[in-house]
């Protein structure tokens, strides 16, 4: 930086640090939650440091979805919900990928009739966002009987044109060179597609299905329209209905715990792979 | 821009468009569709048949004062969201880049709320409010002032103001501290060789030259406090008390799902779509003019 002051050096640090405190607190109080018995929680304050029930807690939500006799409690074991959301999440991120791969190689690469046509088709789905369109959206899974599937789940989700972009994008940098070197050894498209273009695509797959799985595990009213069946819930809207509307009879510990396992995965990957991730939303432009 | 060089042949390329064609007709176009001409259309209170009555919908809407005061509220909730969030990400990111060692480790643990169901943001912090157990409002309670979100208006609207922005801090920093990382620092030494202080170096030269990205933030804040924020609201307040949390996208939802009034959502949609059009295309004049940069 320009000067270099002590004072300055360590004010920087504070306010950094206050910044970091004040987004880990609700994480960190659900953690301590996570770990303390429920009387703990209701005789308030809660303490801040983390209780000797960490092991109950967790093994309590994961496999028996917590104590009978709370309002909320799903007595679905969160596991199950976990696994649904990790199928949701993968889906959406691998089926986006593939559908939006070969439009927007043909976009690129191809001169075809409605191509113009087709390419405004798909523009358009970026401006509608999923919420606008539920009830609609809602009986058209229904009549084609997806309701408490995860097809149900996964390809509504689907239907939008950001990845297509940034892939239409990208492929737009890579040089003409690469195609007409193909085109002269013979190369037929397809053979060019798997063993060029996918390679070289390596980095901005990675970054869009970072975006995409977190897109996919953190859906919340969607899949809440599409499931009826307890069995078919995901983790993020079970810890919201583990909650009943008179919410001081849920059982927290359970709730936080519950939580703290809808947080992790996409927390694992999001700093996992934070230098795709990073590219790939300063990249998207959304 | 298009390209030069190209495959031959149109078969093929038809074919790779079609899967993404096929599910944007049904998932989308269809439903849609749906959406505008069931706004057109009034069904009777038993479901049994429907009645259309052209724009009617739209003018009971526009002439509801619950309506009306649902737009005000998603305007004042959008606006807050949006300023809190982004005034915090650029401060963090404004001490980040004067680090030389040690931002990339501030960046990692700044950005990972970003990972956060909104539905999850707000449990969380319901649970820190809640008026009886909540931790902050335990202390709030000590300090003599009394919290209660399931009564008071402002309190709620403070509250889902507060669990939207805390999400969104991580986005915002993200994009800042990429902006302020590209300004050249010839630029900022010149500045302070004329004598510019860091605050007036700060204003004069650092935020003209962030304000693309100033500019695509605020309208992707904006489109994040209207629609992504459905989870924050339905699990801290439901919209609640008295509707004063009701924004528009939880309008749409317990108009036509909880009150199964289906014209009237169906209008809302439509209206929610002619917003969400104006701020896409605001978007994209941004992006198409940065490009020419």
């Amino acid at each position: 930086m320009v000067e270099k002051k002590k004072t300055a050096y360590w004010m920087t640090h504070l306010g950094l640090i206050c910044g970091v405190v004040l987004i880990f607190f609700p994480v960190w109080v659900a953690f301590v939650g996570s770990t303390v018995s429920q009387d703990d929680i209701i005789y308030p304050p809660l303490p801040l440091l983390p209780g000797p029930h960490l092991i109950d807690n967790y093994a309590n939500a994961l496999f028996r979805g917590g104590p009978e006799g709370y309002a909320g409690a799903s007595q679905v074991p969160v596991i199950r919900m976990l696994m649904n959301s990790a199928i949701m999440a993968f889906g959406i991120a691998i089926g986006k990928i593939i559908i939006s791969l070969l439009s927007a190689f043909a976009f690129v690469y191809f001169r075809f009739p409605f191509r113009k046509t087709a390419f405004w088709l798909i523009f358009i789905t970026l401006m509608l966002p999923v919420e606008v369109r539920i009830y609609p959206t809602y009986e058209v899974v229904a009549n084609l009987g997806l309701l408490n599937s995860y097809a149900g789940l996964i390809f509504p989700l689907i239907a939008s044109a950001t990845a297509t972009f940034l892939f239409r994008q990208f492929f737009m940098t890579i040089p003409d060179e690469m195609v007409e070197a193909a085109r002269m050894d013979g190369c037929k498209p397809m053979r060019f597609f798997f063993d060029i273009l996918i390679p070289i695509s390596k980095t901005n797959l990675a970054a869009i299905f970072v975006i995409m799985f977190l897109f996919g595990w953190n859906q919340f009213l969607y899949p809440m329209l599409l499931t009826t069946d307890p069995n078919m819930k995901t983790i993020v809207m079970a810890v919201d209905s583990m909650i009943p509307a008179g919410d001081d009879y849920a059982h927290w510990p359970t709730v936080f715990a519950s939580a703290m396992l809808a947080m992790l995965p996409p927390i694992i990957i999001i700093i996992s792979m934070q230098k795709f991730f990073v590219k790939g939303l300063l990249e998207s432009d959304k | 821009m298009e390209k030069r060089v190209f495959f031959k042949g149109w078969k093929l390329p038809l074919l790779l468009v079609t899967p993404q064609l096929i599910i944007s007709a049904v998932f989308f176009f269809y439903p849609s569709g749906q959406a505008i001409w069931n706004s057109l259309f009034l069904p009777d209170p038993f479901g049994l048949k429907t009645e259309f009555v052209g724009l009617d919908n739209f003018r009971f809407l526009l002439s509801d004062s619950y309506y009306l005061a649902s737009f005000k509220t998603t305007i004042i909730f959008s606006v807050a969201v949006t300023i809190s969030s982004m005034l915090i990400g650029l401060y963090l990111a404004a001490l980040a880049d004067r680090l030389i060692k040690g931002s990339g480790v501030y960046q990692t643990l700044l950005i990972w709320p970003y990972a956060i169901a909104p539905a999850i943001a707000g449990v969380l912090w319901l649970f820190l409010f809640n008026g009886n157990i909540g931790l902050v409002s335990w202390y709030l309670k000590g300090l003599g002032y009394e919290w209660n979100h399931n009564l008071d208006g402002d309190q709620a609207m403070f509250l889902v103001v507060l669990a939207s922005a805390w999400g969104r801090i991580s986005y915002n920093f993200l994009f800042f501290f990429a902006g302020l990382q590209a300004i050249p620092k010839s630029i900022l030494e010149a500045a302070a060789i004329d004598g510019a202080s860091f605050w007036k170096r700060f204003m004069s030269v650092v935020i003209p030259l962030l304000s693309p990205i100033t500019f695509f933030l605020l309208v992707v804040n904006i489109v994040y406090a209207f629609f992504d924020t459905f989870g924050v609201i339905h699990t801290i307040t439901s919209g609640g008390p008295e509707q004063s949390t009701t924004i528009l996208v939880y309008k749409v939802f317990s108009d036509g799902f909880v009150s199964q009034d289906l014209g009237s959502s169906a209008a809302q949609s439509v209206i929610l779509l002619i917003l969400v059009g104006v701020l896409t295309v605001i978007q994209f004049k941004y992006i198409e003019r940065k490009v020419h940069y």
